[in-house]
């Protein structure tokens, strides 16, 4: 043992001190975060001057905001009673509850159906949003929520939806009947089925070839452009008359000749037997259910929807009727087939040129020229149509990007599995491009949702249009406009900052690189 | 699958059946062409018929005649001359004019907010970033034509009208030293005039024509290649001998000299707005409508415009500013050298496609009364005409032409900035 040489000697070491004060906490946070230059220090004077001046300005008139009311000079005789000086009028929102969310002509008794269909929808929706946590069982009901959201929404007989279900899972049962069927009654199905079809397609063909000549004589000879497009369609007209018969035998012998293991037989009888089923079966067996066990609920035309219920019916139908038709434009547009690649690259380049209000004008005035002259396609089908079409094209753009963007290898690959080319695209090609596409095919969803609203310019009584006409333009409500225009802005935030926040959150579930 | 039966494998001389058009590979294609030629070809039959039919039971004909009638119709703004008289054609065109001017100033006024807004977004400050994203998120999420009408209800609703300024204890004054007047009939601001304008005749006094403004734009157009010229001048220099020659007094007097020069061989005053009367006289009339459009669609893009510049500045890795740092660059020359430059290639695609969509969306203009050209050929041309299928596809035909140049000017650049990857 060493003599002791110094008086002290430490064995434990001394507690860390704690920071300075300047160095923790919020202190220290606000320092790096909100005063860490000069340029920053006033930019955060700045930003809490801006805030300061906003709440001081919004929070009163909003919390001396008067619920009840029964119009705009009531809510302001109650202010000034209060003796307030500012205030909102949100009475209004609670007297047109119904206009804006329904529309002025929905039935009132029957406001519970849009929103059990709606409330319906988030359900049917969860099974397909989030697939990795609800077992797929519950995709069933999602198939079948079409039917009942258009029962429920447009009302009728319940056979009618009843019946088009029965007739699409009858056409499954066909399909799956002839795809087994004995070789000798294929056979004879082939020779039937091949012979109707080419009688029934020679004569369409006829058909088209007499308009075209019917068209190319009406154009008239008013100046050298109008003899060419005549002329053009008095070629086309020819070419039609030349092939006619030779299509129709074609296709019949294709069909024919196909018994022994194709395809075409099933495709095209099953096509056949839903035609029929649609055609002939639907109407007479509806009514005659309907006669028998009569459930029918309160029939509103399209016409009467109206409201921010009109911007949902309009976002989910379009957006779901999109996609497959974005899909098949953009797998047209990667074809190798010139003119299937010309005609894609020609829609789609052209509805990406155009506003959406024109496509809403052409929906309006313009596609009634282009119809059967007695058919009657009511204003809120012809917009379905147009906005789904405008949609497809932006859709189909996307997931162009996300074709684009797989590596040659994958296609390669498919291709040396032996697959072929529906094969490969759905197994292979589709599922990864569809993955990389997800976010921008979202963007175009919410683009699409956002753009509902400009219906209210070809007069239908979306909410804006609510606002708009019945609303500031009544006696009671005239030109009030912050309260309504908030509340339609507030809904439409909250559907579409859902949406994109899901997106991002299927994103981050998608990604399967390395992290 | 047709089967072997009848050829024995290795007869290079397969008889031709029908059913090979459909299942060998090599006829497969024509096939399917020649199927969607005919199904077009009828398509077209159909809808032409039901066309020519319509339009016969209408009693109506493909005519383009009616651009050439008078319109009857007046319209407020007017960037070239018109007036209740003129054609229909002119007044499309008065419209043309329109949509390109809010669709102009939106974009410019749009960049701004968005480049902004995105790089304050990055800012370490926090409640700066905090704010710009509450200003993308808001924006972003609710339609455009809701923050239109929003604007357009502040212009009439909450603006004073003229007659509020009148008076011996007017309720609203003007701002800026008295100069500019904003009314709910819109703003009111002085106007640039020349007392010895070309366009002057002995009655009319001050007054500003086209020949004057041809006149101040050729000043500023020399002096940008002049200004151009210095700045090679001085790189030139910088390379010869190391240093950079000071410039920028020269830059100055380059853009004002001239410009100066000739406002005052044109003698500008201003005219100020002044209230006679029931509304405002002189200066120029800025209108609600304008007002309205131009300022929702910079907003509303400028918040999509914010989110493309962040994401084009967090494309650079932050090597790059690293590498810059190491070299020795002080922040803003990284910025401005390193950064910005390869953070454009990334911003600037996505940014011309919402110019575009500025372009499209100014179509809007219509739920607020702008007259621009869906307003007149698509609006007013449309509902006294009855021709709706003409006046849609000149109005498309506008639309498609505009987008077809800018997505050109697209491609040229894209090809430009492309990296030249070896």
């Amino acid at each position: 043992m060493a003599e002791k040489t110094v008086s002290f000697v430490r064995h434990d070491q001394i507690p860390p001190s704690p920071p300075p004060a300047s160095e923790t906490g919020p202190l220290k946070w606000a320092r790096e975060n909100l005063f860490s230059g000069w340029v920053n220090t006033i930019l955060t004077v700045l930003a809490i001057y801006f805030i300061a001046r906003f709440v001081f300005f919004a929070f009163p008139w909003f919390w001396n905001g008067v619920w009840d009311a029964g119009s705009i000079k009531e809510c302001r005789d109650i202010l000034t009673a209060a003796g307030k000086s500012t205030g909102a009028c949100f009475a209004v929102l609670v007297d047109r509850w119904d206009h804006l969310l329904f529309g002025f002509k929905y039935p009132a008794t029957e406001y519970w159906r849009p929103t059990v269909a709606f409330i319906l929808l988030l359900v049917a929706a969860a099974p397909a949003l989030f697939y990795k946590y609800i077992p797929s069982k519950f995709l069933l009901f999602t198939a079948l929520y079409p039917f009942i959201a258009f029962w429920l929404v447009w009302g009728g007989s319940l056979w009618v939806p009843v019946t088009i279900l029965a007739a699409i899972i009858a056409t499954g049962l066909v399909f799956r009947l002839v795809e087994g069927l004995d070789f000798n009654l294929r056979r004879v199905l082939a020779g039937v089925v091949g012979l109707v079809s080419a009688l029934g397609l020679a004569y369409l063909l006829y058909q088209g070839a007499t308009e075209l000549w019917f068209i190319s004589n009406s154009i008239g000879t008013g100046g050298i452009f109008t003899v060419i497009v005549s002329l053009l369609f008095k070629a086309a007209s020819v070419f039609m008359f030349v092939f006619f018969i030779p299509m129709g035998i074609f296709v019949g012998y294709a069909i024919y000749d196909d018994a022994e293991g194709g395809g075409l037989v099933t495709i095209v009888t099953t096509l056949f037997a839903l035609y029929a089923m649609l055609a002939f079966a639907l109407g007479p067996v509806s009514t005659f259910i309907n006669n028998i066990i009569p459930i029918e609920l309160l029939a509103v035309p399209s016409r009467d929807m109206g409201g921010y219920m009109l911007s949902l019916i309009l976002g989910a139908v379009c957006v779901s009727l999109s996609i497959p038709l974005g899909i098949l434009l953009a797998l047209g547009r990667q074809s190798t087939m010139p003119l299937i690649k010309g005609v894609c690259v020609v829609f789609i380049e052209f509805i990406r040129g155009v506003p959406l209000i024109t496509l809403l004008f052409v929906a309006n005035v313009m596609l009634a020229y282009f119809m059967p002259p007695q058919s009657n396609f009511d204003l809120i089908l012809r917009v379905i149509i147009m906005i789904t079409m405008f949609s497809a094209a932006y859709i189909a753009e996307v997931i162009r990007g996300g074709l684009a963007a797989l590596p040659k290898g994958q296609y390669e690959a498919a291709d040396s599995l032996g697959l072929n080319y529906t094969q490969a695209t759905r197994l292979i090609i589709l599922p990864q491009a569809l993955k990389i596409s997800i976010p921008g095919i979202v963007n175009v969803a919410v683009g699409l949702f956002k753009d509902t609203t400009l219906v209210s310019v070809i007069s239908m009584f979306d909410i804006v249009g609510m606002i708009r006409g019945p609303i500031q333009q009544s006696t009671d409500w005239i030109s009030i406009y912050w309260e309504v225009y908030l509340f339609a802005a507030l809904v439409f935030f909250i559907v579409c900052y859902s949406i994109s926040q899901y997106s991002q959150w299927l994103e981050r579930e998608l990604r399967t690189d390395h992290r | 699958m047709t089967t072997m039966t009848d050829s024995p494998v290795g007869t290079p001389t397969e008889s031709f059946r029908l059913s090979m058009l459909l299942n060998d590979t090599r006829y497969r294609s024509l096939t399917f062409q020649f199927i969607a030629l005919v199904a077009i070809i009828a398509f077209m039959a159909f809808v032409g018929g039901n066309l020519v039919r319509n339009l016969a039971e209408a009693g109506l004909n493909i005519s383009y005649q009616f651009l050439y009638e008078p319109a009857g119709y007046d319209i407020n703004q007017r960037p070239i001359e018109y007036d209740s008289q003129s054609s229909h054609g002119r007044a499309a065109i008065v419209g043309l004019l329109n949509t390109l001017i809010v669709a102009f100033l939106a974009c410019i006024t749009a960049t701004v907010f968005g480049v902004v807004a995105g790089v304050l977004r990055l800012s370490n400050n926090w409640i700066v970033a905090k704010l710009m994203s509450f200003y993308v998120e808001i924006f972003r999420n609710v339609p455009v034509l809701i923050w239109i009408l929003i604007i357009f209800s502040i212009m009439i609703n909450a603006l004073p009208g003229p007659r509020e300024f009148r008076g011996d204890t007017p309720t609203a004054s003007m701002s800026f030293f008295d100069t500019v007047a904003f009314t709910n009939r819109g703003v009111f601001a002085p106007a640039p005039q020349f007392n010895n304008s070309f366009a002057a005749t002995a009655e009319s006094g001050a007054t500003s024509g086209t020949m004057d403004w041809l006149l101040v734009i050729a000043a500023l157009l020399l002096s940008f290649f002049v200004a151009r010229a210095i700045g090679t001048w001085a790189s030139k220099t910088q390379e010869s001998t190391g240093n950079r020659p000071t410039t920028w007094y020269l830059t100055l007097a380059t853009w004002v000299v001239p410009v100066g020069l000739v406002l005052m061989f044109l003698g500008l005053t201003w005219n100020v707005p002044e209230l006679r009367g029931f509304n405002f006289s002189g200066g120029m009339q800025v209108r609600g409508s304008l007002i309205a459009l131009w300022f929702a669609l910079a907003i509303y893009t400028g918040a999509f415009i914010a989110e493309n510049v962040r994401a084009g500045i967090l494309a650079i890795s932050k090597g790059q500013t690293e590498a810059a740092g190491a070299l020795g660059l002080r922040p803003n020359r990284i910025m401005s050298l390193v950064v910005l430059p390869q953070a454009l290639r990334v911003i600037i695609p996505p940014l011309i496609s919402q110019y575009l969509n500025i372009t499209k969306n100014s179509s809007l203009a219509i739920a607020v009364g702008y007259m621009d050209v869906t307003g007149t050929l698509g609006g007013i041309t449309l509902l006294q005409t009855g021709r709706a299928i003409e006046t849609i596809l000149l109005l498309m035909l506008f639309y498609l032409t505009v987008s077809l140049l800018i997505s050109a000017v697209m491609n040229v650049f894209n090809n430009r900035m492309k990296l030249k990857e070896r």
